[in-house]
């Protein structure tokens, strides 16, 4: 479907080096990285904004990186918008329609179809000035699938949204993603990825670090870099000992069930499956290490408690247990896991 | 906005002596003209056919030149060039040469030597002395405010809007149309009327050119020379309550426009 080949491009201080990706037809791949990392001066290099320094841009096959603009047939949705101000919301979504051979009431079911998919049609006849961000992007949308693009490019759709109206811009991008259309998302948010993807690639320094199923990416990062940037806080290199023992990060030796007799890897311990408590508890956890705890952070519904045993594990606690157990920055707390949980990823 | 109280007294009262400055000549000159004065004149056939000269010869110059003009403040807008520092440069320099020199400029250009007055004589055409020779004239010394107004407006252009309706599909002259010029219509606007009263306004270019037909800052240069100060002054307050008329009249529209657009 799409295909990148070989993208590169230096913008001064800032480049993009090697860029290879694919999308498949009906694929929802989500391009993680930070912020000002390069991510949309390559959706802008897919859609001729840019032209890239070398490397190839294929669209079905076709090479269409010297191919202009208006004619590459992918769309791209910007950040913020780029809502045409001085045209209504209908004008907008109907501005990739003029100069088409189609009658003025093709153009009308046209234009309803995607409003009423996007959930607009109530702000047809309004100007676009007064609009929220939630609406405004739902606008963009109409507009970018109106011109029937074979690739949707979305920049962040998601970044400058309240909670709730994510929520409801989530289920329409998979609507539009199940309706057959392929997408190439960029975001700096993990679980915009694990939300909407089925494939994904993290970008970092420039280059593509990790690419793959979401599933695999998430379960195997790569590098630490990759798991913490997927949300994944305990993610240690290994060494591991035929007695099913391994050392983490050089410093602390846990328990592991090394089935498969690894010599050298990486670990991920889930911080909702490390218990925490005051004293040492008799469990069939064989990993029980005395800590301090460094940092509290609050979440929405629950804490990360981190607490160095040698090496920084991050717990998760619910705040029900933060307030039973008074722990604070500075306690002195026992850790305990079983070996079972810990993954291993050689 | 700054509290009044934190702004030292001493500006206001320095501001007060400019507004003085500027109002006091021409109220003066309107009090010392009698409303019987200013309806003779305003009657007088040479002073109408003057004005009326001036109105639609710099309106006409406008027009004309901002379809070349405009597409040049998007040019320089838009695109990154070497020399672009000089255009701009270029673009200025009817503002800081006398124009009386640039009138010099001008008729060495169109008069009957040049090639271009060469050739418009071929024609039957003789731009000095013509409506021509005073467009021309008109326009040289006031292009640049059009130039730098259209320019600033189309720089505010967000060139993601005209990335997004590229992407869209449209062409690039759709993009200019459809949404650069729209959006940059405010500062265009402003621009031409700018250009507008600037080209009534001009003597000493127009004067090299044209001294006939007698466009209304010659009409009362020429009264003042041949019969003084009394005759040249309800002449200029008829011609500046015609020109603030239509300036009042050409910011109405604009503001009409702009809301209209909001």
């Amino acid at each position: 479907m799409l295909k990148l080949k070989d993208i590169s491009v230096k913008l001064g201080d800032f480049k993009l080096e090697n860029i290879n990706l694919e999308l498949d037809k009906g694929d929802y791949y989500v391009l993680l990285g930070k912020s000002g990392v390069g991510k949309t001066v390559l959706l802008e290099i897919i859609a001729g904004l840019i032209k890239p320094d070398s490397g190839q841009v294929f669209l079905k096959d076709e090479n269409i990186t010297n191919e202009k603009i208006q004619n590459r047939q992918v769309g791209i949705v910007f950040q913020d918008y780029s809502i045409f101000p001085h045209l209504s919301v209908k004008q907008n979504i109907a501005y990739s329609l003029k100069g088409k051979k189609l009658s003025n009431k093709q153009k009308e079911a046209l234009i309803h179809q995607y409003a009423q998919l996007t959930e607009v049609t109530h702000l047809l006849n309004r100007n676009t000035t007064n609009l929220s961000g939630g609406e405004l992007q739902r606008v963009a949308l109409a507009r970018m699938l109106v011109s029937k693009p074979k690739c949707l490019l979305l920049d962040e759709p998601l970044a400058s949204l309240d909670v709730q109206m994510k929520g409801g811009l989530r289920n329409l991008l998979r609507q539009i993603n199940q309706s057959g259309v392929s997408i190439l998302h960029v975001t700096h948010d993990y679980e915009e990825a694990i939300a909407l993807s089925n494939k994904v690639a993290v970008i970092h320094d420039g280059e593509i670090i990790q690419k793959g199923l979401t599933k695999e990416v998430f379960q195997k990062p790569a590098t630490e870099f990759v798991a913490n940037f997927t949300g994944i806080k305990n993610f240690f290199h290994a060494e591991f000992s035929p007695l099913n023992t391994a050392k983490i990060n050089g410093t602390l030796e846990i328990n592991v069930s090394n089935k498969d007799q690894i010599k050298n890897g990486k670990i991920i311990i889930r911080g909702e499956e490390i218990l925490l408590s005051n004293e040492k508890i008799e469990s069939s956890a064989t990993n029980n290490f005395k800590g301090k705890i460094v940092q509290i952070i609050p979440y929405l519904t629950n804490y990360e408690i981190i607490v160095n045993v040698g090496v920084d594990l991050t717990v998760v606690i619910t705040e029900k247990s933060l307030q039973k157990f008074k722990f604070r920055k500075g306690s002195i707390v026992w850790v305990s896991f079983k070996s079972t949980v810990i993954k291993i990823i050689p | 906005m700054i509290n009044n109280r934190s702004t030292p007294l001493l500006f206001p009262l320095l501001g007060g002596l400019i507004l003085l400055f500027i109002i006091a000549p021409l109220a003066n000159m309107f009090l010392a003209t009698t409303p019987n004065q200013l309806f003779e004149t305003s009657k007088d056939q040479d002073v109408i056919d003057s004005i009326f000269l001036t109105l639609w010869v710099s309106f006409v110059s406008t027009i004309v030149f901002s379809v070349a003009a405009i597409p040049l403040s998007y040019y320089l807008a838009r695109t990154k060039f070497r020399f672009k520092n000089i255009i701009n440069g270029i673009v200025d320099l009817p503002v800081v040469i006398p124009h009386s020199a640039a009138g010099i400029a001008i008729l060495g250009l169109i008069s009957r030597d040049s090639t271009i007055g060469q050739v418009a004589s071929s024609f039957g055409l003789n731009f000095v002395g013509h409506p021509v020779g005073i467009a021309l004239a008109m326009a040289f010394v006031s292009i640049p405010f059009l130039i730098n107004a259209a320019r600033d407006g189309f720089e505010n252009v967000p060139l993601k809007l005209e990335k997004t309706a590229l992407n869209l599909g449209a062409s690039p002259i759709r993009v200019f149309f459809s949404i650069s010029l729209p959006l940059a219509w405010k500062n265009i606007l402003s621009g031409l009327i700018m250009m507008f009263a600037r080209g009534l306004s001009e003597f000493g270019a127009v004067i090299i050119v044209a001294y006939h037909p007698m466009v209304t800052p010659v009409l009362i240069f020429e009264r003042f020379g041949s019969f003084g100060l009394k005759y040249a002054r309800p002449v200029s307050v008829v011609f500046i309550l015609v020109c603030l008329v239509f300036f009042i009249l050409l910011r109405t529209l604009a503001k009409e426009k702009k809301s209209e657009n909001a």
